[in-house]
């Protein structure tokens, strides 16, 4: 039995030691917001944060998860009003919205650990977060927008 | 109230009372609460199809359009909301489910829901304005004339009385709808939202993972089915042995999914689906069948082999899609000849939620719920595969994570309905990444031969372009084995030039995989192969390329070009020439605006280029330059695009904008790095590793996007962005570094690019 914390949250699970955690959130606790979009840890529409940093959830094994604390975009603001999530709003960044959890939650960490990002900065940290429709440049807007407001 | 002001408290109102798709604070999202809420509410007035009426002042209006990131669910609401002088903050969007006869057509592709939609929005809510002033009037005994609509209110404006839209719905439920010559849209000067900045309706949702896209439907005693799809088209299932997979804890049953002759069109491929619990348990499943395939009439289809088929096509004359003058001889009279060749790869869509869809078969009803762009054609082809009645068939629309066709073809919708009906209980289909790239509807793959003359003042003469490309067509009809003048005249006969013998001819490509719309479908090569060639042939006359580009568009006309030698059916994106002639003084007006924002005649350091190509797609014109800086390893980033739009009127500017940004991002993807290629008529690729598409690192720092004003009838948005971006991008690429891009992706083609001779 692996028993984590979500979102503040005690869980338990006793299936496949090898499950990903992103099936976990999605198929038994049902926090559909982390999103599947590739399996290899190649996109980061499943990044959520263990322990307080950023990885992917495709990635990430329950076997590796017991006592351990996981944070999803449900749980980043109990209002959903992180500086991010409200500077994404104020930008209009989403389009069709699929990998903004994990666009957030990889720039929560950023911000962070590195509170004003040079454009730099940001490239490298959201290189690995890949968006389709092509939100970048509104992206970086975003996160400097919210690094501006502090926190 | 500020713009700002009001735009904040409506996001604000947004996050308190949720949205048309249920989301629960917990996260778990049953559609079935919605339908049971649905049922239990008070008999709503609907005075029109898209508008409903609560007592309350509650408003809720039918987006009958797909979202896929193109902001349909606020944009046309916005617009019935607008015109109804409703206000914006107590009306809440639902989404339809499909349904033709109701809603009229719901499919959300070709640019072209605003296009096809802004007078019957604008109708519907002026039609239901005047209802509500009419049943103010009867309240108070007075004339309609007397009163006005404004802000949720009707008003009497000699005495100053006012009645809240919620307490007029039991009157209005009473009248009649007030006649048409009655209903007057608002003017300009009237509009409060249209042609303004309105944000998202789905912005909190989407930014606080509550949104419901077709992978987070969740259903009591639902399963969940991965499926092993014949890897090469009109491939089937030899034999296959399923007791490894039927020994994964979770896994309860393998199903064979027959597979349909070839061209299959919109259905299921068929293969081997495993059922299981969860979706870790259907992948590991999956994993361990042991399938022998028979892989069918397609299993030596090889790219480089078709590419050198395709090349072999458009090097002998084809049938005619557009003729002008006499381009043959014009070329042998020709004081100088250019000649080019271009090539572009399948494409796959690559959107970045895979393909999933629920469907729960039970009772003699089908309810799926699915991202589809075609909610019609997924329940009319769901209803002859599982051969019943399509009355009996419900397609609930969610919100989709990327489209850009893919989602136009409800194969996967096919696939969850036949296994619901196998399993007997709800069944969720999903894709993997692999399966995605695998046994996607690809984008064309195009081989094209320009050859112009020049003559002796450097003007071009003779204009003769040969194109080959399997179409669309023959997805769905196995006799097809070119494209058709329908294919051209989506960028390559409908071409703005001023060139007085012109011969645009089509050459036989047979295709051997699925071929499917990917955002701006034909255009997509037609612009790369002309935008570069335009550039080219800039630089063989020695001018300057925009000034070449706009010599070449010739003097201000408006015309019809089916009258300038375009072969019937001289389509114009459903749309009539007289409507939408191809007018020179836009395209012209745009290529210059894109000049002046760009600095074009500003020098750039060495390594670093700016191009610019212009194209009308889709009824609208675009004009884009590039900037782009080449490193010495060859890797392309892109500071700054610029790009001038005029598509007519635009409802929702910053929605419009931010289709332009994705549009040359997409475009980037397009031309630098993806490419779908075969082998044993396999696809190569798997995953983003092998299929990379533009990332953080590349993308521009400025996307500067300028949208003409203007009140002429709208053209699309979602996809003319795309076919100029890609051309403009290789030439600043040719501007930087002096190397032609000729054959896409550009990939590993500029290493080295310091050290090579020009070309």
């Amino acid at each position: 039995m692996i028993s984590l914390s979500v979102n503040g949250a005690r869980r338990t699970f006793d299936g496949d030691p090898a499950t990903p955690l992103l099936w976990f959130l999605r198929d038994d606790l049902e926090l559909t917001g982390t999103k599947y979009g590739c399996g290899v840890g190649s996109c980061g529409a499943c990044t959520v944060h263990l322990d307080g940093r950023a990885v992917r959830a495709c990635q990430t094994r329950m076997s590796d998860l017991d006592g351990r604390a996981v944070t999803t975009i449900e749980g980043l603001h109990p209002k959903g009003d992180h500086r991010l999530q409200v500077a994404w709003r104020d930008i209009d960044v989403p389009q069709c919205g699929y990998c903004q959890s994990g666009q957030i939650m990889k720039a929560a960490e950023l911000l962070r650990n590195t509170p004003h990002p040079t454009d730099q900065q940001i490239d490298t940290a959201m290189n690995g977060n890949i968006c389709r429709c092509g939100t970048y440049p509104r992206i970086r807007a975003a996160i400097k927008a919210a690094a501006e407001k502090g926190s | 109230m500020s713009a700002d002001m009001e735009r904040r408290r409506f996001v604000q109102l947004l996050s308190a009372s949720g949205l048309a798709i249920v989301a629960s604070p917990l996260g778990i999202r049953r559609y079935i609460d919605a339908e049971s809420a649905r049922a239990t509410a008070a008999e709503p007035f609907s005075p029109h199809v898209y508008v409903t009426l609560q007592d309350d002042g509650t408003i809720t209006i039918v987006c009958h359009r797909s979202e896929m990131g193109q902001g349909v669910r606020t944009t046309l609401p916005m617009i019935i909301a607008d015109e109804m002088e409703a206000d914006w903050s107590r009306c809440r969007v639902e989404q339809a489910v499909g349904d033709e006869k109701k809603y009229g057509s719901q499919n959300t592709d070709g640019s072209s829901s605003v296009r096809l939609s802004l007078a019957k929005c604008r109708q519907a809510g002026a039609t239901v304005r005047a209802l509500l002033e009419d049943a103010a009037a009867k309240q108070w005994g007075v004339s309609s004339t007397e009163v006005h609509a404004r802000q949720h209110q009707v008003i009497h404006q000699r005495t100053g009385r006012a009645l809240a839209f919620g307490a007029l719905v039991a009157t209005a439920r009473t009248l009649p709808l007030p006649d048409a010559a009655r209903v007057r849209p608002k003017t300009k000067a009237e509009r409060r939202w249209q042609g303004k900045r309105m944000p998202s309706v789905d912005l909190v949702p989407m930014t606080t993972g509550t949104a419901v896209y077709g992978a987070d439907v969740r259903l009591p005693g639902m399963r969940t089915a991965v499926i092993a799809r014949p890897p090469v088209w009109g491939g089937k299932v030899k034999s296959f042995d399923a007791s490894a997979a039927l020994k994964v804890p979770g896994v309860e049953k393998v199903i064979h999914i027959p597979e349909p002759p070839i061209p299959a069109g919109f259905n299921a491929l068929g293969g081997v689906a495993v059922v299981a619990t969860n979706t870790w348990a259907a992948m590991k499943g999956r994993d361990a069948l042991a399938i022998v395939w028979d892989n069918g009439p397609n299993a030596d289809y090889e790219s480089s082999a078709y590419k050198a088929t395709l090349e072999a096509a458009v090097r002998k004359p084809g049938t005619a899609g557009r003729v002008v003058g006499d381009a043959e001889r014009a070329l042998a009279g020709a004081t100088k000849r250019l000649e080019r060749e271009y090539y572009i790869p399948h494409l796959s869509h690559a959107q970045l939620e895979p393909v999933a869809a629920v469907a729960r078969v039970a009772n003699g009803k089908v309810d799926v719920w699915a991202p589809t762009q075609s909610p019609q054609d997924a329940r009319n082809t769901i209803a002859k595969f599982l051969g019943v009645d399509d009355t009996t068939v419900t397609v609930n629309v969610t919100l989709l994570g990327g489209a850009f066709g893919r989602k136009s073809k409800p194969d996967f919708i096919c696939e969850a309905a036949f296994l619901s009906r196998e399993v007997g209980a709800p069944v969720r289909v999903q894709w993997t990444r692999e399966d995605d790239l695998r046994n996607s509807y690809y984008h064309t793959v195009a081989a094209h031969r320009l050859e112009a003359g020049i003559d002796a003042s450097g003007s071009i003469s003779a204009w003769r372009h040969r194109v080959a490309y399997p179409p669309i067509d023959a997805t769905f009809d196995g006799t097809v084995t070119s494209a058709g003048p329908d294919d051209l005249t989506n960028g390559a006969s409908d071409i703005p030039f001023a060139i007085p013998n012109m011969s645009v001819e089509i050459c036989p490509a047979k295709a051997h995989t699925r071929i499917g719309w990917y955002r701006s479908v034909n255009a997509i090569h037609h612009g790369f192969a002309i935008g570069s060639f335009v550039d080219e042939l800039a630089i063989a006359t020695g001018k300057d390329s925009a000034r070449f580009l706009l010599d070449l568009l010739g003097p201000d006309r408006s015309t019809d070009l089916s009258k300038e030698g375009l072969v019937a059916p001289a389509s114009n994106y459903g749309g009539t020439w007289a409507d939408y002639p191809m007018d020179i003084a836009r395209a012209r007006h745009v290529v210059e605006i894109a000049m002046q924002r760009s600095g074009w005649e500003t020098p750039l350091p060495n390594g670093s280029g700016r191009g610019i190509a212009m194209h009308r797609s889709f009824l609208s014109y675009v004009a884009v330059v590039i900037e782009a800086t080449v490193a010495a390893d060859g890797t392309v980033t892109v500071p700054r695009a610029t790009v001038a739009v005029d598509a007519g009127y635009i409802a929702n500017p910053d929605r419009a904008r931010s289709q332009m940004e994705g549009a040359v991002i997409m475009a980037m993807s397009n031309t630098l790095y993806s490419e779908i290629s075969f082998k044993d008529g396999q696809v190569v690729q798997s995953n983003f590793p092998t299929y990379p598409v533009t990332r953080m690192r590349a993308a521009p720092h400025i996307v500067d996007v300028h949208l003409v004003e203007t009140e002429a009838p709208p053209g699309g948005i979602g996809e003319p962005g795309v076919p100029p971006s890609g051309a403009a991008l290789c030439n600043a690429i040719h501007a930087a570094t002096k190397v032609r891009v000729r054959q896409l992706p550009v990939g590993k083609q500029l290493a080295g690019w310091r050290t090579r001779a020009a070309d």
